[in-house]
């Protein structure tokens, strides 16, 4: 399943990072972000609890890149 | 400017005045061999605008070491500015001025990052502004404003003059023009009358229209474009993923350069050379350079920046590039394969030509028109539309359809056989066979043999035009499939100047010839257009497909990996034109970019560079970047 996120960062490689750190993230089978359009779309990996793993996701996305915002 | 902005605006203004203050008060108070004001009274003084410009970033480094993310551009800074600070404290010069030079150039260049991007984005959603934001709804004579979403299939909306359509009907009552730009990029009025199907997003102009809507809002043609332009940027070209794995070897590779930088030389200096431990500072100034050239940021902005720019710019011209990939393949496309019927030709029947024998044309017609006045078959719609008037049907009586031949009827007491070839025969009238390649009606009057009406699917006025161009931009070969018959299908091409035509197609056989072709041209790229409509295995198949015509057909902009909204064949040049122009800025600023970090990074290391060179190989080429990639933006010309 898809789901896309708005998101708020300032730099576009952050949002390389910000896409690495939720590629890596438990429960996600893939992730696109979406510098110019401020968007994340990520992609869950079967079964997962797509609230849990955005909590985690985000927490995963504050560590490389203090200034992100992602709006749950 | 945002808030954000504004404040960094003011910090940079702050800052830099405080600056160039404290320098020129150092140069007349602090200088010399007896300075009247001592250290450290300037270090505290000049910490002052390092603290106002350099605070965040140094918080943001801060937090990074602890979150274990060391390589980012606020750690390059922070390190290279204390490093420089330290550099200064120990050779007793008094040079604060670069550390905050670098941090001052550092934000400028943010903040003009910040203003560029926010810039762009607006002017690609402005071009998108297709978005309606209500439906008017008419309960008990009022009419309400509904949110376009909770609009159900087949309730009654009134547009009014001025306001966007905002779902896809059909006017059941009404007359008026539609503005269709913003779908299509076609700037002149669409007129629309009771009984056409009208499309959201369009912008009624004139008239108040009443429309039954067809569709939900969701699966309105204004909701399937929006998701496609904003989902486009998402599909990354190689050379963005190329230039984020690059950024990723990057950063790191050139810090520990850096820091090789400020051990080994005058390591080996000192144990082999005997140099004093003064060189140490030299060297550590030269690992500072290193550290701020090597901020990746303007390949990391500017590339995708390109891409989305030239997106938005071939949005404007009606022409949706669905992923960045797509662009990149269309800027390498070198065989351009077309389907003939609604491609290249309008996919309607026209009278061509009316070759008379004993009676006017215009009579031939009327005879043919009334005659057939009771079909339903595409040719005799098309002989109504060439007669042009109203058809009576009293003056017709004892029609007589000879099914794959023709009819008999009788028309103001006129007998009239009309038919192909078959039914002359039958009917032993004497005809004479055209030379023109169409479907050819042979008329006859009371058995007397009164001439021919040619019916043909007539090619599109910017047809020939488009292949010519497409040619001109660099297209090595260009092939038309057609389920058509031979001599149609060959006349059609010559007249076109098509390269090759293949007849009688069968859908299948159209996947398997672009499988050949695919085959032949494995260099270049090959696109296929078509209008979409059946034609979704072969778009899917080619490297890229194209469809146009796409108002309103979901199914085109499903299969299709570029969607022309309007059916002008002309955009097909102009979506490979838009493409390269994309790609070439796309390569000029890898290039650029590349070219002057690594020259400032060895002149850095030879201590030719100092940080004022660093920053502007950091600063100066993502500005210079940027302003080259907002260039894909303009398209108009192309």
């Amino acid at each position: 399943m898809k789901k896309t996120y708005k998101i708020e960062v300032d730099c576009a490689n952050c949002a390389n990072k910000m896409e690495d750190a939720t590629k890596k993230t438990e429960g996600v089978a893939g992730c696109t972000v979406n510098f110019m359009t401020q968007k994340m779309i990520v992609e869950f990996a079967e079964g997962a609890d797509e609230k849990a793993v955005m909590k985690q996701v985000l927490k995963n996305c504050k560590k490389v890149e203090d200034d992100c915002e992602i709006y749950l | 400017m945002t808030k954000k902005q504004k404040k960094v605006l003011i910090r940079i203004i702050i800052a830099a005045v405080l600056m160039v203050a404290l320098r020129i008060a150092y140069h007349f108070l602090g200088g010399g061999d007896a300075p009247i004001i001592k250290e450290p009274f300037w270090f505290i003084l000049y910490m002052i605008p390092y603290g106002i410009i350099g605070y965040d970033i140094l918080k943001k480094a801060f937090k990074g070491i602890l979150n274990r993310q060391v390589f980012d551009e606020n750690f390059l800074m922070a390190v290279a500015t204390i490093g420089a600070i330290a550099v200064a404290l120990v050779q007793k010069n008094g040079d604060y001025t670069e550390a905050i030079a670098v941090m001052l150039f550092y934000q400028v260049g943010e903040l003009f990052q910040s203003i560029a991007v926010g810039k762009s984005r607006r002017n690609i959603s402005e071009l998108m502004d297709i978005r309606p934001d209500y439906a008017n709804i008419e309960v008990d004579g009022k009419l309400e404003q509904a949110d376009p979403d909770e609009v159900e299939i087949g309730t009654t909306i009134v547009v009014q003059p001025g306001e966007k359509v905002p779902i896809d009907g059909l006017i059941i009552e009404g007359t008026s023009s539609l503005n269709t730009v913003a779908l299509t990029g076609e700037s002149v009025p669409r007129d629309v009358f009771a009984g056409d199907e009208i499309i959201s997003g369009s912008i009624n102009m004139t008239g108040v229209l009443k429309v039954r809507t067809t569709k939900a809002f969701g699966e309105s043609t204004v909701s399937k474009i929006l998701e496609l332009v904003e989902n486009a940027s998402s599909r990354k070209s190689k050379s963005e993923e190329f230039i984020a794995k690059f950024a990723r070897i990057y950063t790191p590779a050139v810090c520990y350069s850096a820091l090789a930088l400020a051990i080994l030389p005058p390591l080996f200096q000192v144990i082999f050379l005997h140099a004093s431990a003064t060189v140490w500072p030299t060297w550590i100034y030269r690992a500072l350079t290193f550290l701020v050239i090597s901020c990746p940021c303007a390949l990391v902005i500017s590339i995708p920046l390109s891409f989305f720019a030239g997106i938005g710019g071939a949005g404007k011209e009606g022409i949706l590039i669905k992923g960045s990939n797509y662009l990149e393949t269309l800027s390498k496309v070198q065989t351009v394969v077309f389907d003939k019927t609604g491609t290249l030709t309008k996919g309607v029947f026209e009278v061509s030509g009316v070759h008379h024998n004993v009676v006017e044309n215009e009579k031939l017609l009327e005879y043919a028109a009334l005659a057939e006045c009771a079909s339903s078959h595409p040719i005799s719609k098309s002989l109504q539309a060439a007669y042009g008037k109203e058809i009576d049907r009293n003056r017709v009586t004892d029609i007589e359809e000879v099914s794959g031949e023709g009819i008999l009827a009788t028309v103001d007491g006129v007998r009239v056989i009309i038919g192909n070839d078959k039914l002359m025969h039958r009917e032993q009238i004497r005809h004479i066979n055209c030379h023109s390649i169409g479907t050819i009606l042979h008329v006859a009057l009371d058995g007397q043999y009164a001439g021919h009406v040619v019916i043909s699917d007539v090619e599109k006025e910017n047809s020939e035009k488009a292949i010519a161009e497409l040619k001109k931009s660099g297209v090595k070969k260009t092939v038309m499939l057609t389920g058509d018959a031979k001599a149609v299908a060959e006349s059609v091409a010559s007249k076109l100047g098509v390269d090759e035509v293949r007849s009688e197609l069968l859908p299948s056989d159209k996947v398997s010839e672009v499988e050949r072709l695919l085959d032949e041209n494995k260099g270049g790229k090959l696109a296929f257009v078509g209008d979409g409509i059946n034609d979704a295995p072969v778009l899917t198949r080619a490297d890229i497909g194209i469809a146009m015509g796409a108002m309103g057909s979901d199914a085109a902009i499903e299969a299709a990996d570029v969607v022309l909204m309007d059916d002008d064949p002309l955009k097909i040049s102009k979506a490979i034109k838009i493409s390269r122009k994309c790609l070439r800025i796309v390569y000029e600023n890898i290039t650029f970019a590349l070219v002057i970090k690594f020259a400032c990074l060895i002149l850095g290391a030879l201590g030719f560079a100092n940080m004022w060179l660093a920053i502007f190989a950091d600063v100066g080429v993502m500005v210079i970047a940027i302003l080259n990639a907002i260039r894909a933006l303009r398209v108009k010309n192309l």
